[in-house]
């Protein structure tokens, strides 16, 4: 389960009815996701078209789903069902450089505390938590694949591997 | 990294260090999709024939009999049928299947539909990780590639049969692994698992026949039909055909990805020479977990010396399993609690919260270890895990639920003494362990 999800979501599920809306160009991009599935399963079309939705507005958020319910021909809460046991659907708006820092046993044992410690200190945050500029918010995430490249981080859908404190202070200096 | 084969011939890591090797021109011009041409002109039949002959076991973890699994597929059935390739990759200590799809993804691409001829299903589905978004972007060329050279579509090299392959994301849950939640996931639903019987091969996606197989069981499929099942399977041992990707991390000078035949000998030698031996000279080997974080943790005393075999029997027979072959290496600097109150805290924030055992004991677990951590340490605690572990292995859902338990029983088996002096030193009593 999304350990992450914030409890305040569902009233946010009763109380919006504000339907978000797409360039035609992104539609097309919907479009050829259901595609991929038989004429009656679009709802198969679901989570790619959440991650879509999360791209284009950079969380999930109530316009967001209700946009999809209307054109997958769900319920609203169908839509909330699903988006709210996934992991990587931020449920609240994050920074737009979300750093996810790797916390997994290989990634433990090699100098993932350090590297943590030693972002957190710098940009003055707690895991969970955004910068006041709304620039990078930290993540805490379970295993990325990458353990035999320990430690790391997912910047976005950036991997960062073999960390040190030398290359994470290039990777935050180096982000717009 | 280090990315090599050792013992034999590269098969799986073959185009690993060939330039372009995701791209169809070279993937051709090292033999690819002349195991497809092949394998259209034999019988399905046959061809889950060399697949039963070749002893491939499911890479994915289960290790399940793959020729076994395809001949369940009913032959004659009014319902589509589908193949689905496992790309879920999220053991923790498991990163092979990322390497197959970034630097060989037509190797999978050839084995799904050599599977789709041979099982009659016209579509296939690359289930992926959400944060492998870039090998998606990857598969989704290499996908493109096949079907503009005929590879996919209609009448795949001239034969009639028609197939075409299509990538799918997930969005951040181990639980999707586990084949018949991958299944609830693609429906677009919470990736809870199912029931089974039925088995997917009877009622999988759509409840419709479906077989659902790792990426690195793909990969292996046109290497069968290249040499034949009997060959292949004599690469490894009779019961663990061919061979296998294992991925290394933790306190070793190399760590990577290495390809060996099944069979080989032996677990210290890999470790200790193989992957350069202990990343700090002055530092002892302690633990070591062997095909990812749900199999029994070993101690030192079960592998130096001990000739253990890297095979599904091998491995068993050691006290532990081979899983994915993700294996974690640990020296003497680790303190074996925080590593499995680590990985408890994984097993809890992965329960997909369906079934009552997995879902509140994973919880229970993390509670206790925290409790023992911030100094309320009780002499009984061993036992009481135990209880727990006890009450989740064997009666959840779905296999996630023994994953959690293995790692803290054999963590307490294995390393009593670490648990006493963890216990002693994070408790105002005096730490007196029972006997469990």
């Amino acid at each position: 389960m999304a350990a992450a999800t914030p409890t305040s979501y569902t009233d946010k599920i009763l109380y919006s009815t504000e339907v978000a809306e797409f360039s035609p160009a992104i539609i097309e991009e919907m479009r050829s996701h259901v595609a991929k599935y038989p004429a009656d399963r679009s709802r198969s079309a679901l989570i790619p078209l959440l991650m879509l939705v999360q791209r284009e507005r950079g969380w999930v958020d109530n316009a967001g789903v209700n946009f999809l319910a209307k054109f997958l021909g769900l319920e609203v809460t169908d839509v909330w069902e699903t988006a709210t046991f996934y992991s990587m659907f931020n449920l609240r708006p994050v920074g737009r450089h979300h750093i996810q820092i790797c916390k997994t046993l290989s990634c433990r044992i090699m100098g993932e505390p350090d590297i943590t410690e030693h972002i957190c200190s710098k940009l003055g945050i707690h895991p969970g938590e955004t910068t006041e500029d709304g620039k990078f918010t930290v993540t805490m995430v379970e295993c990325l694949g990458s353990c035999g490249t320990a430690p790391m981080m997912q910047v976005n859908f950036d991997y960062h591997e073999d960390l040190t404190i030398e290359k994470v202070d290039k990777i935050l200096a180096d982000a717009e | 990294m280090e990315i090599r084969a050792i013992g034999c011939e590269p098969l799986q890591l073959k185009r690993m260090h060939i330039e372009n090797g995701h791209t169809l021109r070279v993937y051709q011009e090292t033999g690819g999709y002349t195991s497809l041409k092949k394998a259209l002109g034999m019988t399905p039949d046959a061809i889950i024939q060399e697949v039963k002959d070749s002893a491939l076991r499911g890479r994915g973890g289960a290790g399940f009999p793959t020729g076994m699994k395809w001949s369940f597929v009913p032959k004659e059935t009014p319902k589509s049928k589908f193949i689905v390739c496992n790309a879920d990759e999220s053991e923790p200590g498991s990163f092979k299947d990322r390497y197959l799809m970034e630097r060989d993804p037509h190797s999978m691409i050839e084995g799904m539909i050599i599977a789709g001829w041979a099982l009659g299903a016209k579509t296939g589905y690359i289930y992926t990780r959400g944060e492998y978004k870039y090998l998606i972007d990857i598969m989704d060329v290499a996908l493109a590639e096949a079907r503009s050279a005929g590879m996919l579509g209609r009448n795949i090299f001239g034969s009639g049969f028609d197939m075409d392959i299509h990538t799918h994301t997930g969005a951040g849950a181990y639980i999707c692994g586990e084949e018949t939640a991958l299944l609830s996931s693609l429906e677009g639903y919470r990736g809870h698992p199912r029931l089974k019987p039925p088995f997917p091969a009877v009622e999988g996606l759509y409840a419709s026949p479906t077989v659902v197989n790792n990426v690195e069981t793909f990969t292996s499929v046109p290497q069968i039909i290249e040499m034949g099942g009997i060959a292949w399977r004599d690469l490894g041992t009779e019961k663990s055909g061919g061979t296998k990707l294992w991925s290394i991390s933790g306190h070793v000078k190399k760590p990577g990805v290495y390809e060996l035949p099944m069979g080989y000998a032996d677990m210290e030698k890999f470790i200790m020479e193989d992957c350069g031996g202990m990343l700090r000279d002055d530092k002892k080997l302690k633990a070591v977990i062997p095909g990812g974080s749900s199999v029994y943790i070993m101690n030192a005393g079960q592998i130096i010396g001990q000739n253990v075999p890297l095979d599904y029997e091998g491995l068993v027979a050691a006290g532990s399993m081979l899983g994915t072959g993700g294996m974690m290496v640990m020296d003497e600097t680790v303190d074996i609690m925080e590593t499995t109150k680590n990985l408890s805290e994984f097993y809890k924030h992965e329960s997909c919260g369906w079934c009552t055992p997995c879902r509140e004991g994973t919880d229970w677990i993390v509670k206790i270890f925290n409790r023992i951590a911030d100094g309320g340490g009780r002499p009984e605690d061993a036992k009481l895990l135990l209880d727990i572990c006890d009450n989740i292995e064997g009666k959840s859902f779905c296999p996630l639920g023994d994953a959690a338990a293995w790692p803290v029983q054999s963590a307490i088996k294995q390393f009593p003494e670490d648990f006493r002096t963890w216990l002693a030193d994070k408790t105002a009593g005096n730490g007196v362990m029972p006997n469990v």
